[in-house]
């Protein structure tokens, strides 16, 4: 780049918050469509059963109702949905049909679609349709999986349907050697990411074009785009996927869920565009829930506090079926276990179980986030048993600059590894004590303060990002000098078309303003695309954005050379993209070019980024309610570029918000029959405003990635990682005179409260016996 | 059923159907779609909007009910295309990413800054704690707020400070 950056690293306010704050955002359901059928989908009533009959005669015959469609409408072989990534052929034994049939194996498995003139004809369809199941015994956690005596797939003589094993060193030959080892049994519980926008579809299929288009993607459009054409028998080429705006993705939407096939097959049978939207109590029993992880983590140290080595077993329950993406969160459990400490051998074993509960997938941070937890509770445990400081001890564990890049365990089956790419983790953990003012708060530790107890934590973790393998973008330039972007990765609410008209401002030397639209995500962007996950987007698509920049500039330099008759050096692009020159010669780009003037770039990837920090807390909490108030919540990172400090900072923020969340508040419960019992938002409590009101988020820019040209590592889930780890210790550390050790998330209320009552329990009965 | 609303200032006759929503009658029926729905149950407060100065839940009021009623959405916030101050502060303060809470966010912010505009941190807190976002943390919602109480302080108000 030819100049200092004038945007990138700035502050800019987002673009499209211009949309956004006039009500001018357009969200799926606000797509305006003449002529479109509403649909409604029939889910089952029942977690696990034998389907006898769905009779849908009274439904069909209703005013306005155009079709009922059941699995036997959609041909010999009913789809389903296949496995994006690292998958199994176990994994793929147990993978969804789009309508069941034979067996349900969860509480909102969509059994029947219903097509009508408008949503609430559809609805009342729906109720119309009666769907007989002979139920069968429920699955509903490890023990009832792993007993084997109940089957959700018959064919398959287990409900364990994959294993991902990390491996680094020799782990048994260290715990055998090891003067300490500690091992204890840890829980995340289910919870979801909840969009505040639920999923929704619309369909139009063009009969005479043959072409076929699905509004309302996200995440993944191109991917969704393969698998809808396979499963229609279309050619890739006659479907397009389009990306809206998105009410919040988080790892959930976007993924390929059996809607996504049945609103395009019902577009296409009946000729009329189709539109589906899923409604608040739909979204819970039917859009991907996460996390949900017992596991048995053990520690091996020195005494004085160097960790020797890590090992463990963890059980994901995957739900009903395996879907696209179930693998993120049991490969990272199993190779992240160590984060961003210097452990040299590893063993982590995780299985991956079926139940009959709503399929699962990812989740912000997924795996990291659970395995997080139960490192970091072991650590503090560790440090209270060998007598050391939590704060030295990590400190004296994590890994430095002179030991990048730092390989990671291998994971099983594929046998897949990997580096740390750069950083010094003492840097941010420092930081964040200093933040918290640690020192000076540890008299409080254990305190009780006005009848309540106050505790302290800090804990570390690394973010993995810029997954490949690849992204690519489009530049266009017209004769006005204004560009327009066009990239493969999709938004989230992230403010990526900010970002990118950044990189692509800096890229080109113009000015912002000259940028005049970024296109995202959809299929008719760019020829192939990748999408946003694993906090991907802002690397991925701003190094394709920046490598296409640099061939706009080339060919322009090109052509003028030709025009010219001089050497491509000696051309320089002048005025922003509006004029070339070559010594005294000077031409206007559109008498050079024409009208408009295109560029492709290409990024690939083979490596990903490591961002990484430190976050710590400062709680209290009523023994008499169980009530955890977080007083004071700081997080450092080093993302090694910063490319908009503002968006950057939102992302932090939300995501520990949301992290606050699934430690204190959020779970999907299930009773034993696996009927949901949280499934509105009365019931599923998610932060609001008054909860969290003290938390800080701190930016650093000190290690640049070595593994592409702008520096940068991903952004968007680091706030959320470590946060569940932070807060059980920091109960721990205040109610650590009481004797609790918390094990399990969420720390709610009750659940502090019952620990409390149980460490005084038992607390009574070891007098008595002493007596 | 004929039903009659000022909406921005506009008014306009509407047939409905006795069960569809106002947030609903808003979408669809007048192609407002600023006014967003995230639950139907009240919850998350997407769909809040201003009828008869009160910020209300549209998702828990039928169209019929809001017969006769002045609605005010998103949409007639600001004066044509510019951005109003608590929507600039909105931008100024990252108080928004994906947008969807947004629509309802600004008009709980506006009915509580026209109502009270010197609320306090705790108070602006309080009051929108019934308005969900799950991008932002709020921390620069509540920013937001914070800076654009100005230009919402009564006359008497400003000479006092
Ligand atoms: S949609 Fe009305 S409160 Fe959620
Ligand atoms: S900005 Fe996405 S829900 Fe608030």
């Amino acid at each position: 780049m030819s100049r200092p950056d004038a945007y990138i690293g700035k502050p800019i306010e987002r673009l499209e918050d211009l949309r956004f704050l006039r009500g001018r955002g357009q969200y799926v359901d606000d797509l305006e469509c003449a002529g479109a059928l509403h649909a409604v989908v029939v889910r089952s009533a029942v977690a696990h059963g034998r389907i006898r009959s769905i009779d849908t005669a009274a439904a069909r015959t209703l005013p306005g109702v155009h079709a009922v469609f059941t699995a036997t409408d959609l041909g010999a072989k009913v789809p389903v949905i296949p496995v994006r990534s690292e998958s199994q052929p176990s994994l793929d034994q147990a993978v969804q049909p789009v309508l069941a049939h034979g067996k349900v194996r969860y509480v909102g498995e969509p059994v029947a679609f219903v097509v009508a003139e408008t949503a609430a004809l559809a609805e009342d369809a729906a109720d119309a349709v009666t769907v007989d199941i002979d139920p069968l015994r429920a699955v509903i956690d490890r023990a009832g999986a792993e007993a084997g005596d109940v089957l959700l797939f018959e064919h398959s003589a287990t409900n364990t349907a994959g294993r991902f094993t990390g491996v680094r060193g020799d782990a048994a030959k260290a715990f055998a050697a090891a003067p300490y080892v500690r091992r204890e049994r840890f829980r995340v519980q289910r919870y979801a990411p909840v969009p505040l926008e639920t999923r929704g579809l619309l369909a139009r299929w063009d009969a005479h074009a043959e072409r076929l288009t699905l509004a309302g993607a996200a995440k993944v459009p191109f991917w969704v785009r393969s698998v809808l054409a396979a499963m229609m028998a279309l050619p890739e080429q006659c479907v397009d996927v389009i990306e809206t705006d998105i009410g919040g993705g988080f790892g959930a939407r976007g993924e390929f869920f059996p809607e996504d096939f049945l609103v395009a097959f019902a577009a296409r049978r009946l000729g009329r565009p189709v539109k589906w939207i899923e409604d608040r109590r739909e979204h819970f029993l039917s859009t991907a829930h996460a996390r949900e992880v017992d596991c048995e983590l053990e520690i091996a140290c020195r005494r004085d506090g160097v960790i020797l080595a890590l090992r463990g077993q963890a059980w994901t329950n995957a739900g009903a079926y395996i879907r696209p993406n179930v693998a993120s969160a049991p490969r990272n459990i199993a190779q992240m276990g160590a984060g961003p400490y210097r452990i040299a051998d590893l063993h982590m074993e995780v299985s991956v179980l079926l139940s009959n509960k709503t399929p699962t997938g990812s989740y912000r941070g997924p795996g990291r986030f659970e395995i997080d937890f139960c490192r970091e509770r072991l650590i503090d445990l560790a440090c209270a048993d060998l007598g050391l400081d939590r704060a030295e001890m990590r400190r004296r564990n994590l890994l430095t600059d002179a030991e990048m890049p730092h390989a990671l365990p291998i994971v099983l089956p594929h046998g897949k590894g990997g580096e740390l790419d750069s950083g010094d983790y003492r840097v941010t953990f420092d930081r964040c004590l200093a933040e918290i003012r640690w020192d000076e708060k540890a008299s409080l530790q254990g305190r009780l303060i006005d009848g309540r107890y106050h505790g302290l934590a800090i804990g570390c973790y690394v973010e993995g990002g810029a997954i490949g393998p690849r992204e690519n973008a489009r530049l266009v330039l017209d004769s006005e000098g204004m560009v327009t972007v066009y990239v493969g990765t999709s938004a989230l609410g992230q403010g990526q078309e900010t970002v990118f008209a950044q990189i692509a401002a800096d890229a080109l030397g113009i000015p912002i303003e000259h940028v005049k639209d970024v296109f995202h995500g959809s299929t008719t962007c760019v020829e192939e695309g990748f999408g946003s996950f694993g906090s991907r987007a802002s690397v991925m698509g701003g190094c394709a954005i920046a490598a296409a920049a640099e061939k706009l500039k080339d060919s322009i330099r090109e052509a003028a050379a030709a025009r010219f008759g001089c050497p491509v050096s000696a051309i320089e692009i002048i005025e922003g993209m509006r004029a070339v020159r070559a010594g005294e010669l000077q031409l206007p780009l559109h008498e050079l070019a024409g009208r408009e003037l295109a560029a492709e770039g290409t990024f690939a990837a083979e490596k990903r980024t490591y961002s990484y920090g430190a976050h710590a807390a400062h709680v209290a909490v009523d023994p008499r309610t169980g009530q955890v108030e977080v007083l004071e919540y700081v997080a450092v990172e080093d993302v090694g570029r910063i490319l908009n400090p503002s968006t950057l900072h939102g992302q932090a923020l939300g995501a520990i918000v949301q992290g606050l969340g699934g430690s204190l508040l959020e779970e999907l419960i299930y009773d034993e029959h696996g009927q949901l019992l949280t499934a509105s938002l009365a019931s599923y409590l998610l932060p609001s405003m008054d909860d969290y009101p003290d938390i800080r988020a701190v930016a650093l820019e000190l290690y640049p990635s070595p593994l592409n040209p702008l520096g940068a590592k991903g952004g968007g889930e680091g706030g959320i990682i470590p946060v569940g780890g932070v807060i059980a210790n920091a109960v721990a550390c205040a109610l650590g005179d009481l004797g609790v050790q918390p094990f399990e998330l969420p720390l709610s209320p009750p659940r502090v409260w019952q620990l409390i009552e149980d460490a005084r329990g038992s607390r009574r009965q070891a007098q008595r016996t002493a007596r | 059923m004929r039903t009659t609303l000022h909406v921005n200032g506009k008014l306009v006759e509407v047939d409905v159907e006795p069960r569809l929503t106002l947030a609903d009658c808003l979408r669809h029926e007048l192609r407002l779609t600023g006014t967003h729905v995230g639950c139907e149950h009240g919850v998350c407060g997407a769909c809040t909007i201003i009828v008869d100065g009160q910020a209300v839940r549209s998702c828990l009021v039928l169209a019929v009910q809001a017969d006769g009623a002045s609605i005010q959405t998103v949409e007639g916030l600001a004066g044509g295309d510019a951005l109003g101050p608590l929507q600039t502060a909105f931008r100024r303060h990252h108080g928004l990413q994906c947008g969807f809470c947004t629509p309802g966010m600004l008009m709980t912010a506006h009915a509580l800054l026209q109502a009270e505009p010197e609320a306090s941190e705790a108070r602006i807190r309080e009051v929108l704690s019934g308005n969900l976002c799950r991008c932002t943390g709020y921390v620069g919602i509540v920013k937001a707020l914070l800076d654009a109480r100005s230009a919402y302080a009564r006359p008497h108000t400003r000479e006092a400070r």
